[in-house]
């Protein structure tokens, strides 16, 4: 059964509820710098890290081209394939922006994810906690801050 | 929005207690076209619609009825129609309980009809 988890456990119960009434398979909840608060259906750390850094890429890469169109960044991106979906979205909370990535089969559609995506990113804005001193991550404990998010994210 | 598109839809709403209707995509739950009523959540209905829709389809496979050709649901407050046209597309209406469903249903068939 896969599970979903969470680094920053208040972004769990919006996620999971997203989860639910998206029928989403995969999930990914990050920041723009592709640091994962939490996710759901995926198997292994490795499959996290490279599906963090892409989404993040893309949403960089997009928001560059919009940068240079003089427009507004995207606020989201659907590809649509034969048996699967791609949906990546940005939205706004007190802690600063968030993405959310998400695969989708045929048991769900492009319209339910993005209305659901809605709900999740209202969801995770009335459940971002008070600010808090943001912490550094330095070269020095990276290493020690990426082995504990994975840990949390795949309950080791 | 196309001509045929809008011709379609305003047949739809000129019928008494329709509060909107909608082209939706069925595969993708997207808004193709729609003449809707303020306070009426579009992208939710379609979104929702095509799912029903789409769940409706597969128990009527697995039961060996064929496809669903209308669907009915009555609320306390409302009435929704879903009308498959040939081609994947949705031909959706939102109404008040007592709006004339026969009268909606024809128009439905016909915007069906004409879409594809």
């Amino acid at each position: 059964m896969t599970e979903t988890r969470a680094v920053e456990a208040w972004t769990l119960e919006p996620l999971e509820r997203f989860v639910a009434e998206s029928g989403a398979r995969l999930t990914l909840l990050m920041t723009p710098a592709g640091q994962v608060l939490a996710q759901h259906g995926f198997m292994r750390a490795v499959d996290v890290m490279s599906a963090a850094a892409l989404g993040a890429a893309i949403v960089a890469s997009t928001g560059e081209i919009a940068r240079m169109l003089d427009q507004h960044e995207f606020a989201a991106l659907n590809h649509q394939g034969v048996q699967h979906g791609i949906f990546l979205g940005a939205f706004d909370t007190p802690r600063g922006g968030l993405l959310a990535l998400v695969v989708y089969g045929p048991d769900s559609s492009a319209g339910l994810v993005q209305l659901f995506f809605e709900e999740l990113a209202r969801g995770l804005v009335a459940a971002t906690p008070a600010e808090e001193q943001p912490k550094a991550v330095l070269a020095a404990n990276f290493e020690e801050e990426l082995d504990r998010s994975l840990a949390s994210l795949f309950g080791r | 929005m196309s001509t045929v598109f809008q011709r379609v839809l305003d047949n739809i709403t000129r019928v008494r207690g329709v509060r909107g209707a909608m082209l939706v995509a069925g595969e993708d739950g997207l808004i193709v076209a729609e003449s809707l009523m303020e306070g009426v959540r579009g992208n939710a209905v379609a979104a929702l619609a095509a799912s029903l829709q789409k769940r409706f389809r597969q128990a009527m496979e697995a039961a060996a009825v064929g496809m669903p050709h209308f669907l009915h649901l009555q609320g306390e407050d409302g009435t929704l129609i879903i009308v498959p046209a040939p081609d994947g597309m949705l031909v959706v209406a939102v109404g008040a309980p007592d709006m004339n469903v026969g009268l909606v249903r024809l128009e439905m068939l016909r915007a069906a009809e004409s879409i594809s």
